[in-house]
């Protein structure tokens, strides 16, 4: 069987893993700001 | 003498890639039933892998194709088992303390580190992008993602997902303790209890799901389904159906997942060099996952006075609960008063939300 070796398609990958992480961060940065918000709202007095 | 060839015919049509696929069925009940390794679904797919490696079964045509099909082919199953899980999961040690979620975040690194990796070995983008997935410590995810993306290697996946999934405890240890020092490992975190309502608890699965939804729509399914199961749970009135969520479901959807999965586990598609790469890769993504909670954690620490237990970024991984387990142990290892279970529980049910957007970032890249 042919072996597939391609070292640069690393490099070719590294904006992926720069664009997904940083969308995981932006969601859950808005999750924990909405989560604050509803705690604040929403606390037991 | 024909009259005896029924016999043996269908024996002598068995090659000897046909019995490594038996002998690995036999493996998989073999570590499900002695070593406890995430029995509910290594049971069931071993037994299938059994079932469709006899030469002439009927059950690869029959039955198994048809669950495949019916449940795998179109995500119904690993999403149904999403609504289980949801109604498991109580995410008040989260909502008190709700910055616990940036460490769920930090550890699904080692997919997309994994994605620039089997990019190296795999030409084709969506094989490389289901692999990378193994990386969120998920097997509903890892499943639906692999599927969706029509990988041709969605057995070795999720034999790689969930193995490494019951390998936690062996392969996380080492890896917190070569990136942190023993003080750091002793660091206390009082957790200080915070009361949550009923509403924010009732909220928060809508809030997610709309949130997670309008930035990434891939991942509506996975995380909709969640977050059903975990309003089922926390509206009150519904009782009895989390009770069925829980339990009857889960389990239920187990069985049909675990022996349906096998229908990808014909010698043909699962006996080459890639599924070791595959499952090389996967290790490296769980590796990878738990290096990037620790070091974030460290990394919050340079710049906050309130110290964190760097441990818990691990928990971040998903694998719910064992990893948050396994972090509370560790910190009682090192301190028998550190009690860390709030905090890693709380990382660790963030983990499982991070990783199913996680799951949606990978199919809008790649499921074009």
């Amino acid at each position: 069987m042919d072996f597939y070796f391609n070292p640069a398609g690393f490099l070719g990958r590294l904006p992926n893993m720069g664009v997904g992480m940083l969308v995981i961060f932006v969601v859950i940065g808005l999750i924990i700001l909405t989560t604050l918000l509803i705690n604040w709202l929403f606390s037991d007095k | 003498m024909d009259n005896f060839a029924i016999l043996y015919e269908n024996l002598l049509k068995f090659s000897w890639q046909d019995i490594v696929m038996i002998l690995l069925g036999c493996l998989l009940i073999f570590l499900a039933i002695k070593k406890e390794m995430e029995p509910s679904l290594l049971l069931p797919m071993g037994l299938g892998t059994i079932l469709v490696n006899i030469p002439g079964s009927t059950a690869l045509i029959g039955p198994i194709a048809e669950l495949y099909e019916a449940g795998i082919a179109n995500e119904l199953f690993p999403l149904l088992l999403f609504i289980g899980i949801g109604a498991m999961i109580d995410f008040g040690p989260l909502l008190s303390n709700p910055k616990l979620m940036l460490f769920g975040a930090a550890a699904q690194f080692g997919i997309f580190f994994t994605l620039s990796m089997a990019s190296i070995f795999f030409p084709e983008a969506k094989d490389a992008a289901s692999i990378a997935i193994i990386g969120a410590a998920d097997g509903p995810t890892s499943i639906a993602v692999a599927n969706t993306l029509g990988s041709n290697y969605v057995g070795a996946i999720t034999v790689a997902a969930y193995s490494y999934m019951a390998l936690v405890p062996v392969i996380q240890p080492p890896v917190i303790k070569a990136l942190t020092t023993k003080k750091e490992r002793m660091i206390r975190m009082p957790y200080e209890q915070k009361s949550v309502s009923k509403t924010t608890r009732i909220m928060f699965p809508i809030i997610i799901t709309v949130v997670a939804s309008a930035i990434v729509p891939d991942a509506t399914a996975l995380i909709g389904f969640l977050m059903f199961g975990n309003l089922i749970r926390e509206c009150g009135v519904l009782d009895s159906l989390s009770d069925t969520a829980q339990n009857v479901l889960a389990n239920l959807i187990t069985i049909f997942l675990g022996i349906s999965v096998a229908f990808n586990m014909v010698a043909d598609k699962f006996l080459r060099v890639d599924t070791l790469l595959i499952m090389g890769l996967g290790l490296i993504a769980f590796i990878v996952d738990t290096a990037g909670g620790v070091l974030f954690a460290k990394l919050i620490n340079v710049f906050s006075k309130k110290k964190i237990n760097p441990m818990i970024g691990a928990a971040g991984i998903s694998a719910f609960p064992m990893s948050g387990r396994i972090v509370h142990k560790m910190g009682l290892a090192e301190d028998p008063q550190n009690h860390l279970l709030m905090h890693s529980i709380g990382v660790n049910v963030s983990g499982q939300i991070a990783s199913v957007i996680a799951g949606g970032i990978i199919l809008s890249m790649f499921g074009g």
